[in-house]
């Protein structure tokens, strides 16, 4: 256990080392969002993950936005356990019929100024599950969508990308919705 | 067992190759299979509805063999096998749901995939407009000072959706319920009609951290219906990929269940590592979770040295990292406090539910698809399978140690041994409908693909069985005299998928 600690502090930081191209990006993009989430709403964002009938996929990559690598807690974004306690709602997958009312209530608890960001290819349109008679369609068919996602799964970076644009968009003066 | 039908028994090196048919039976031998599951002579694969019929897919551990049966001029309904062995209750009152059938006998007839909010009623029988939500009826419980906790479909982590119906006496759990059905897509009906193609885009998004072990599954049943002989070093790409999905989804679990008992720490350890694992696999395979890599026919993406010294640099940092996490995990009593003797599941139950994945090996049954119902590539490769009897949280975590370590294993074996050659062979139609059987060894234990074609080669049924069919209603006795809040610790330890079971 001390080793680990001690392994810890004597380490250079996982976030830093990783010499591929996405490093810098990454660093910039956080920097970025960070001044972002500032302006709008002091220095923290609460993210609260919702699957309206994902596959688990999405929910793998933006688990890994809290591993060592991603660190998003850096940043002042943080997932919360209650929608009541959230400005961000990430809704993943296609919305199914047997999940829409859960989603709508989850969405009617969270707080306003709160926005609606929909995660992966599924929750575009319903992605390949389109047509199905279990599936009422992408989250815009339950929710106002302030932002889409793309990617099946988005990878955390783009995770990342897409919470920084909102931010910006909220930002530069269009209202909440 | 007077009426026990003589059903056509394929081993596994048969039917990994060539179609398999369903042999018919009749009721009197369906309701004999029921009594046979029950008495232990057989277990459960699978159990689904066709058009005007239902399947049974059985394993016969002694002899290494598979067999289904199909009970055929089933229009009103059939006699329920969950009457007389309970496993198969959620997969009948699912049957039910897509078809319309009555279950003749059953004690169970609640709804279980269908939640009263599609258009339609039996989807995949005669679809009927639907009459709306009815109130479900949790089973009832009396006695003193009992209270309920109700909890989902929306969880409190970011996980899949599922509804917990806990009654408790004070701290102690003295019935958990499971609801579950909330993901359901539709996609035993999006498969019929569909193209191979489309078939195995479906099966990769079945449940997202099995997307490699589905694909491989939907490809093997593909294949041995259509008689195709895939190139070995597909097969050993193959191998490759579900052996890295393995490792990730290992690795995340014994963080995530050390995180639920408060050890942050080895969350943010194994995390780093599940990571590093996504990252060489989205480097070589050009897609971290190596979604839509494998296709009937064969794979879609080769290896070339480069890919294959990244993976091996993988594994040499595991193995140079992961054995000092082992031994903080055995060395923190605080949290073996936690996990030893807490939700621990009965041998017996594991064995009568034919619970596969680490679920089944820690409670002592000693079985894997890899190497009990042998596929390529693990038919030429060193495979030790762990198994415990001690069934408790520890004894799951332990499994998915052993495994880490087999399947970095693995992985060494195949990089060794890798042939040269084509990675895809062409997949033709059969000409005639045909049938077959895919059954893979994905992380959370063996997924059943039963596939059956028509004459272009389009998709007239694909049922595919996610594990979690066994282990979900485990958990229910498991979590059964524990507290409440040893449940989320429980849960991850069992890591059912909600997708993969909801289809």
């Amino acid at each position: 256990m001390l080793r680990f600690l001690l392994d810890g502090l004597i380490r250079a930081p996982m976030t830093e080392p990783a010499p591929e191209p996405g490093q810098a990006a990454r660093d910039e993009l956080g920097a970025a969002l960070a001044r972002a989430v500032r302006t709008r709403l002091g220095r923290s964002l609460s993210i609260r993950a919702v699957d309206a009938g994902s596959c688990n996929g999405c929910e793998l990559e933006i688990h890994a936005l809290s591993n060592p690598f991603y660190d998003l807690e850096r940043f002042g974004l943080h997932f919360v356990a209650s929608p009541r306690h959230a400005d961000v709602l990430l809704v993943t997958g296609p919305v199914t019929r047997n999940m829409a009312e859960a989603l709508r209530r989850t969405f009617d608890a969270t707080p306003a100024p709160k926005w609606v960001i929909a995660v992966g290819e599924c929750a575009k349109d319903g992605g390949c599950f389109a047509g199905s008679y279990a599936i009422a369609g992408g989250v815009a068919a339950v929710l106002p969508v302030d932002l889409h996602i793309p990617g099946c799964p988005p990878a955390p970076l783009a995770l990342l990308d897409g919470l920084l644009a909102l931010v910006e968009r909220q930002g530069a003066g269009s209202g909440p919705g | 067992m007077t009426d026990l039908p003589g059903l056509d028994w394929t081993r596994s090196r048969d039917f990994r190759t060539a179609p398999l048919a369903a042999t018919g039976v009749k009721a009197t031998e369906w309701i004999a299979l029921g009594r046979a599951l029950a008495a232990g002579r057989f277990a459960l694969l699978g159990l689904w509805g066709e058009t005007d019929a239902v399947c049974l897919a059985l394993h016969d551990a002694d002899a290494r063999a598979v067999a289904v049966a199909r009970l055929a001029g089933v229009h009103d309904g059939f006699p329920s096998i969950g009457a007389r062995h309970a496993p198969a209750q959620r997969l009948e009152r699912a049957a039910a749901d897509l078809y319309g059938y009555e279950l003749h006998g059953a004690e169970d007839r609640r709804p279980w995939l269908d939640h009263g909010h599609w258009d339609i009623a039996h989807p995949l029988g005669k679809p009927t407009p639907h009459a709306g939500p009815a109130p479900y009826a949790f089973l009832p419980v009396a006695g003193e000072s009992l209270h309920q906790v109700p909890v989902g479909p929306v969880h409190a982590g970011i996980i899949e959706p599922g509804h917990f119906r806990f009654t408790a006496q004070g701290e102690t759990v003295v019935r958990l319920e499971q609801r579950l059905g909330y993901v359901h897509k539709g996609i035993d009906r999006l498969m019929q009609g569909a193209t191979l193609e489309r078939g195995a885009e479906l099966a990769g998004r079945t449940s997202g951290d099995s997307t490699v072990a589905y694909a491989f599954a939907f490809a093997q049943a593909a294949e041995a219906a259509l008689s195709v002989a895939v190139p070995p070093r597909a097969l050993y790409l193959r191998g490759l990929m579900a052996e890295l999905e393995r490792l990730a989804n290992h690795l995340g679990d014994i963080g995530a269940i050390c995180n639920d008992a408060a050890f942050a720490m080895m969350l943010a350890q194994t995390g780093a590592l599940r990571e590093q694992v996504l990252r060489v696999a989205g480097s070589v395979f050009g897609h971290r979770f190596m979604r839509d890599r494998i296709v009937p026919g064969g794979v879609t993406v080769d290896l070339d040295t480069g890919g294959a010294a990244e993976i091996q640099a993988l594994i040499q940092m595991l193995r140079a990292r992961f054995p000092a996490l082992v031994e903080l995990y055995d060395n923190t009593p605080s949290l073996l406090d936690r996990t030893v003797a807490t939700g621990r599941l009965d041998p017996g139950l594991a064995h009568r539910f034919a619970a596969g994945g680490y679920v089944g090996r820690a409670s002592g049954r000693d079985f894997d698809a890899r190497r009990d119902l042998r596929y390529a590539p693990y038919d030429s490769l060193r495979l030790e399978v762990p198994v415990r009897t001690d069934g408790d949280i520890n004894a799951r975590i332990w499994i998915r140690i052993r495994e880490v370590e087999q399947s970095c294993s693995l992985i060494t074996q195949i990089l060794n041994a890798l042939p040269p050659g084509p990675v895809r062979a062409p997949v033709s139609p059969a000409g005639g409908p045909r049938s077959g059987l895919g059954l893979v060894e994905g992380f959370r234990g063996d997924i059943l693909v039963w596939l059956a074609l028509d004459a272009q080669g389009t998709i007239a049924r694909c049922h595919m069985r996610d594990p979690s069919w066994f282990q979900w209603p485990l958990l229910e006795a498991a979590i059964e005299g524990d507290i409440i809040a040893d449940f989320p610790l429980c849960n991850k330890s069992f890591n059912c998928s909600y997708s993969g079971q909801d289809l």
